[in-house]
């Protein structure tokens, strides 16, 4: 098994090299080395901090290895994970290839499309890494295809994400009465005008929800997959335009102003302004209940044919200065109790990355014990998680939003 | 008989040995610390404005990047609310500084007003913009205090105002921060006008209170606020944070839009941002020459009004308005702040409660862990910000005091030269310059940066008490046989302590405020207070924000009450100095 998967990325590197001739392969030493070179070393983890229990996760992530492996971690609190990508891009153009001064980031989809293709990743990695064993390679796609882009190792994932839908069950008080589909949203939208919003399109979860809004939308999801080309883009995205023109006007503001990202939506939930939410944790409900951010009769909901599901990844740059403390990390997050502790909705709830299968039964069971909360989605709510289009798909959406509706 | 001996003593100045090496120095190295900055970072943003910048593949000089910025989306509105926030902002400002000062200058407690007013300058713009953020939303403060009851909304109203298109909730907050430094400036300007006197004579030929003071104070008093003007008209036409905060967020502001191009992960928006980012150094530029030929043609129309005898003996209300305005600011900001400490100590705040529901102080307790950090650096690059600028100005000034040169007035608007220059215009080229340098997110990078801003402020809050300084003290003590090092501490530094301590009460206050700067030379990996805050302001719990934004305010204004208390405590047995 093991042997197998090694043969796997190898054929998942060698077709990176031929398509990206940037990327070089990098023989790195062997995991005791590692370990070994690691001790003492301060890794600066570049990720987005707009979430409160994620930065407790991080500290507490910081703590353990440091016990652990003598690693110490530094959050590098973002606004915007772009942020960690533009100082590798200015490292690298003042020259500095080595001792760079971002280790670890936080990252997926357009980001990591990027510095794949710039080259400024190191690795690949996850061969190395002992824990790498557990991760679901096989059910749970978007571990090893982010965005449709072969992830080639060189990034390592440590959580799910999916797509869901949180209403105040206070509101709305019939679960029924909840919409599961891009139509039956609009319809909800003309019943309540101003009751509903998306995070503003230049927020991934903003051009998330056009995205959810086209799968559910588009007559042939397969196309999706493939690159957006100037041919289709027109054609394909014609349903969700002609649908979204109608909502638009029925969204909070008029759809004028739209919140900065999805914590500030919840947060309009909290503060009554509107009935519907959308997140990329189908757990953040449930957490944000426990921590006084929402009330208790808030419920989560997937669409009724599934809603678009990814894996959010730690990558290491390839000029970083503590790559061996980022590669400890990194594997330590992979480790099932990490996992296990991740996914508790008390910690940070996010789904876990592993394969149920490979683990043993004690590993099992910490996933087993975990709680159960009035707003967690039943497996039947939550519906199937969806592969992510291709990541030209979500730019250039945006792009025709912002040309849309930006005057 | 004062003034004459102080001209006979002034001219029969012995001629004296040529100061220390270490004060020639100084002014070189002041101008040197802040300007060039400033000068290589214009130019690593202009260079890639005209599509220079050959480690991202700009190798041809050109006006694509002004091509890619006349095509982004929004860029029109954006330039458009850039105008007119900075404007309106500047405009409503000095009306109102100029309004109050003119209704309240010749009042008792006008000087006490003065010093009400002072603390507010210390407060970071950030924090009074995340409490003043929750204060007008449809769900905020004000609409919570009156819901049901008054308003009969039981949901919150669908009605935009943190955000609004016009901007104008931006603008209400710089009026937060602006107005009282402008009554600042004006009242210390008009220390060396007979004011009252003049108004009183002016008075007694007809002319309406506010009127005089407009028409007779005014036109002496304007050229030495003209700077602060300008400087606030660059500030709130390329603030970054506030605009973050409380602004349109599509499209921004020009200035946002510029700092969001240059953080997009595809690196090719570096160039519109720096060409966003130059026009709005040539958008400052036409306003403050704009605003200069304002101030001309106003000037020849009130001569003209003058000149016709036109009698305002009503002009008074309109004081009395600017006076209440201003005094509706200053609720506004002390609720803001009142808000933010509320949440840090609430368990649950939903709408439509008036106050939290339930207390804790929990949120303190978990934010310790990671507040400490940031607080402490944020301690440590103000101290060290503060303390080198002291001592390059302290040094500049005595050289100055020493050498008694008539002071250069040119190099007035070089101090004020960080003032002026939008910031987003020159700190990516300061970056660039740093990683070269291998410097950038280094301490002692942020210290630099914040020195660039700090320094000014020092200088320009120090210059005037230190001119003022009887040196006829400093001789006495001479001619009593003490060095000229022991003169300088046992006699000048003990007389212009407090003024010495209040300049650093402002220096530190500005430090703590840097947004930008902090972010750019830091890396990001350098954070503080201010920093942590504004990046919570997107939508995290409020509850923790309050505690961030709290800590943000609490630290200039512990800061400048200890400068305020420390000369009165050390000196409270010798009244004239405490």
């Amino acid at each position: 098994m093991q042997r197998r998967r090694f043969h796997l990325h190898a054929a998942l590197a060698a077709a990176a090299l031929l398509s990206t001739p940037l990327l070089q392969a990098q023989t790195l030493p062997a995991w005791e080395q590692i370990v070994a070179q690691a001790r003492g070393q301060t890794v600066f983890w570049n990720a987005w901090a707009g979430d409160e229990k994620t930065n407790a996760f991080i500290a507490w992530v910081g703590e353990q290895v440091k016990a652990k492996y003598g690693v110490g971690v530094q959050h590098v609190r973002l606004k915007d994970t772009a942020e960690a990508v533009t100082r590798v891009v200015a490292e690298k153009a003042a020259g500095r290839d080595r001792d760079g001064g971002v280790d670890l980031i936080w990252i997926n989809g357009p980001n990591l499309l990027n510095m794949k293709q710039q080259g400024l990743l190191l690795g690949p990695v996850t061969q190395v890494l002992p824990n790498f064993r557990y991760v679901d390679t096989t059910k749970k796609r978007s571990n090893v295809i982010d965005f449709t882009t072969p992830v080639d190792g060189l990034a390592v994932p440590w959580r799910m994400a999916q797509i869901v839908f949180v209403y105040d069950s206070a509101r709305i008080r019939n679960p029924a009465a909840m919409p599961r589909s891009a139509p039956a949203l609009l319809d909800w939208a003309k019943k309540n005008p101003g009751r509903l919003t998306h995070p503003s399109v230049s927020n991934f979860l903003g051009s998330t929800f056009l995205k959810q809004a086209l799968i559910d939308l588009a007559a042939e999801a397969q196309v999706l997959q493939q690159p957006a080309t100037d041919a289709n883009f027109e054609a394909v995205t014609a349903p969700l335009w002609a649908w979204y023109e109608q909502l638009k006007p029925l969204l909070w503001r008029q759809g004028r102003q739209f919140p900065e990202n999805s914590a500030a939506q919840r947060q309009l939930l909290n503060d009554g302004e509107i009935d519907i939410t959308l997140s990329f944790n189908p757990s953040e409900a449930a957490v944000s209940v426990e921590a006084g951010l929402l009330p208790a009769s808030v419920r989560t909901v997937g669409w009724s044919k599934g809603t678009i599901g990814n894996t959010s990844f730690v990558a290491i740059p390839y000029n970083a200065k503590n790559w061996q403390g980022a590669l400890v990390v990194a594997n330590f997050l992979i480790e099932p109790e990490t996992q296990a502790r991740a996914q508790d909705i008390r910690q940070m709830g996010n789904l876990n990355v592993l394969d149920p299968e490979k683990l043993s039964a004690a590993q099992r069971r910490a996933f087993e014990q975990l709680a159960d909360h009035p707003a967690l989605p039943s497996t039947a709510e939550l519906g199937a998680p969806r592969l992510e289009p291709h990541a030209s798909w979500m730019t250039r959406i945006a792009a025709e939003w912002q040309k849309r509706y930006t005057r | 008989m004062a003034e004459a001996l102080h001209a006979l003593s002034a001219s029969a100045a012995v001629p004296r040995a040529r100061p220390p090496w270490a004060l020639r120095l100084a002014p070189a190295l002041t101008l040197a610390a802040f300007v060039l900055p400033i000068v290589a970072g214009l130019a690593g943003t202009l260079l890639p404005a005209f599509g220079w910048l050959p480690a991202l593949g700009g190798r041809e000089l050109g006006a694509n990047a002004w091509r890619a910025l006349g095509a982004a989306p929004g860029f029109a509105t954006a330039l458009r609310l850039s105008l007119f926030t900075g404007w309106a902002a500047t405009v409503l400002s000095l009306a109102l500084a100029l309004g109050i000062v003119a209704f309240v200058h010749h009042r008792p407690w006008a000087r006490r007003l003065g010093e009400a007013m002072a603390p507010m300058l210390a407060m970071p713009h950030s924090a009074l913009a995340i409490g003043f953020a929750f204060l007008i939303l449809p769900s905020g403060w004000v609409a919570r205090a009156l819901s049901p009851g008054l308003t009969g909304w039981e949901l919150p109203p669908d009605v935009a105002t943190v955000g609004h298109a016009s901007g104008w909730p931006l603008v209400a907050a710089l009026l937060l921060k602006e107005v009282p430094y402008l009554v600042l400036m004006t009242l210390a300007a008009l220390n060396q006008v007979p004011a009252r006197a003049q108004v009183t004579v002016a008075r007694s030929l007809g002319y309406g209170p506010v009127q005089a003071w407009f028409a007779v104070v005014l036109p002496q008093v304007y050229a030495q606020i003209r700077l602060p003007v300008y400087a606030v008209l660059a500030f709130s036409l390329s603030v970054v944070d506030v605009a973050l905060i409380l602004g349109p967020g599509n499209p921004p502001t020009l200035a946002v839009l510029a700092v969001r191009w240059f953080g997009d992960p595809d690196t090719r928006w570096v160039f519109p941002a720096s060409a966003a980012a130059t026009l709005l150094l040539a958008v400052v530029a036409a306003s403050i020459a704009l605003w200069f030929g304002a101030e001309r043609v106003l000037g020849r129309w009130a001569l003209v009004l003058l000149q016709r005898g036109v009698r305002r003996r009503r002009s008074a209300w309109l004081g009395g308005a600017a006076t209440a305005a201003g005094a509706a600011l200053l609720a506004a900001a002390l609720a803001s702040m009142g808000a933010m400490a509320l949440w840090s100590l609430a368990a649950q705040w939903r709408w439509p409660d008036a106050l939290p529901s339930a207390w804790t102080f929990a949120n303190w307790q978990r934010q310790a862990g990671s507040l400490w950090l940031p607080a402490l650096t944020t301690l440590v690059v103000a101290a060290a910000s503060t303390l080198i600028s002291l001592a390059l100005v302290v040094a500049c000034l005595e050289h100055e005091s020493r050498q008694r040169v008539a002071r250069p007035s040119r190099s007035l608007w070089l101090l004020y030269l960080p003032l002026l220059v939008p910031q987003v215009a020159f700190l990516f080229g300061l970056q660039v310059l740093l990683v070269r340098l291998g410097a950038d997110g280094r301490l002692s990078a942020v210290i630099w940066a914040h020195l660039v801003f700090v320094l000014p402020y020092l200088f320009l809050s120090l210059a005037d008490p230190w001119r003022a300084f009887d040196e006829r003290y400093t001789r006495a003590a001479l001619a009593l046989g003490a060095s000229r090092w022991r003169a300088f501490w046992r006699i000048k530094l003990p007389l212009l302590l407090r003024p010495l301590l209040l300049s650093c009460a402002v220096a530190f206050a500005v430090s703590v405020g840097q947004y930008l700067p902090t972010l750019f030379a830091g890396a990001g990996r350098v954070a503080t207070l201010t920093t942590e805050a504004v990046t919570l302001a997107g939508g995290a719990d409020r509850r923790v924000i309050g505690t961030w934004a709290l800590l943000q305010a609490a630290f200039p204004l512990a800061v400048y009450w200890l400068a305020a208390a420390t000369p009165r405590w050390l000196f409270r047995r010798r009244k004239a100095l405490a």
